[in-house]
């Protein structure tokens, strides 16, 4: 059965969506986070759906569900990289998926993700003004 | 040929032509609702002599009842260009409608004077005539109104082009200045242009300004709510600023919650809220 691979970075989980969604594929997502959370203990999960062009009210809600449920097991989520079809989307449909956060790009969502745990920012970040 | 009312306006149309032009210009002169300074006299006098001959042609098919015949066709362009050209040179459109009414007296003059001994064809006459005139004043005026509805749109399609700019301010911060009054199709607009630059630039925060709305409906709240849910969606925050002491209290009388939104009271402080968000600060050059 067709899966989305989770990679894990240090503390964090990287989960790349790059295949149109569909909602058993969405539910699976949710099941294989949700163990690998518990597995590795992680502390954040960064999902990039930048490439994804089409989010319905189901795949919607599936992302604030997996916040809610990474939130229940200590785990901080950001989805970065939505497209603005996508995001006006999403707020006409009325999903403005509250408790989920949000960054322009995975280099932003990771910042986010480390400063929410408290970690000073990663020495190869080139966040701060120049 | 029995003497009917059309076949008599016909004839008088075919005879007098010369005649009638003359009585329908003075009464058109002379009457103190038609402002001559809006047209040149040449150009005046060539379209009466024009409207007149093209009347007199489709007359002839005896067919005064119905102007959308096509014997009337040319008639009716005619008179739709000279309805647009005079939309254009700032006509009322009473002016526009005197054009064909004025005509008339002229006409009913001359018919009393050939069909005096003649009353029930006198009669007809007149009817046929009124009804002619009044269809093609009618007429005169769906033009005008469609010349006037064609202005308006394309004055609205002009003010979507305007009024949507989105401004980057500094590094990771937009501005997006909002002028007039927000409707769906204005705020769609703005949202993707938004989100598009927001895209491009890769900005952190975003400012909306509202200094140039002049008033805050629910709608309109509703709609910035949208924009800044989606800007969030993306991953940017929103500050709105510009609110005018009447608006706060509109938005607070309408019981719409802007709490979840950072809001100030000028660009100003907006953008020094920005910058510090940013790690930034504006300090002297010393």
């Amino acid at each position: 059965m067709e899966r989305i691979p989770i990679l894990k970075m240090g503390q964090f989980l990287l989960v790349t969506i790059q295949v149109d969604m569909h909602d058993r594929l969405a539910l699976t997502l949710q099941d294989d986070l949700t163990n690998r959370i518990v597995k590795t203990g992680a502390r954040g999960v960064l999902i990039d759906i930048s490439s994804l062009e089409i989010v319905d009210s189901f795949i919607g809600r599936v992302l604030g569900n997996i916040s809610t449920v990474a939130q229940i097991l200590d785990a901080q989520t950001v989805v970065v990289g939505m497209q603005p079809a996508v995001a006006i989307t999403l707020v006409e449909l009325g999903l403005s998926l509250t408790g989920v956060r949000t960054a322009l790009n995975v280099d932003a969502g990771m910042a986010l993700l480390q400063h929410s745990i408290g970690l000073p920012p990663g020495e190869n970040s080139d966040h701060g003004q120049s | 040929m029995p003497l009917t009312g059309a076949s008599k306006i016909a004839d008088i149309l075919e005879q007098n032509e010369a005649e009638l032009l003359q009585e329908w210009q003075t009464e058109l002169t002379t009457s103190d609702m038609l402002r001559r300074d809006l047209i040149r006299q040449g150009e005046f006098d060539q379209q009466c002599a024009e409207f007149l001959r093209l009347m007199r042609s489709a007359v002839q098919h005896q067919n005064l009842t119905d102007v959308q015949a096509p014997e009337w066709s040319s008639v009716r362009q005619f008179l739709a260009s000279i309805c647009r050209s005079r939309v254009q040179q700032g006509f009322t459109p009473s002016e526009v409608a005197l054009f064909v009414f004025s005509l008339k007296k002229p006409l009913f003059t001359r018919l009393r004077q050939a069909l005096l001994q003649q009353g029930d064809i006198f009669a007809e006459a007149i009817a046929d005539i009124t009804t002619l005139l009044d269809h093609l004043g009618l007429w005169t005026m769906e033009v005008y109104q469609k010349a006037r509805e064609e202005t308006i749109q394309r004055q609205q399609s002009e003010l979507l082009e305007l009024s949507t700019p989105v401004v980057k301010l500094w590094d990771g911060i937009l501005a997006l200045p909002m002028i007039g009054t927000l409707d769906s199709t204005r705020t769609q607009i703005v949202m993707e242009s938004l989100l598009q630059q927001i895209v491009e630039t890769g900005s952190q925060v975003v400012i909306l300004d509202i200094t140039g709305v002049p008033t805050v409906d629910t709608l309109v709240a509703q709609h910035l709510l949208k924009t800044v849910a989606a800007a969030r969606l993306m991953g940017t925050d929103c500050i709105i600023s510009g609110i005018r002491p009447q608006i706060a209290q509109t938005i607070v009388h309408l019981g719409v919650d802007l709490s979840a939104v950072i809001t100030k009271a000028t660009l100003a402080d907006a953008f020094a809220i920005a910058l510090s968000q940013q790690g930034l600060k504006v300090a002297p050059k010393s």
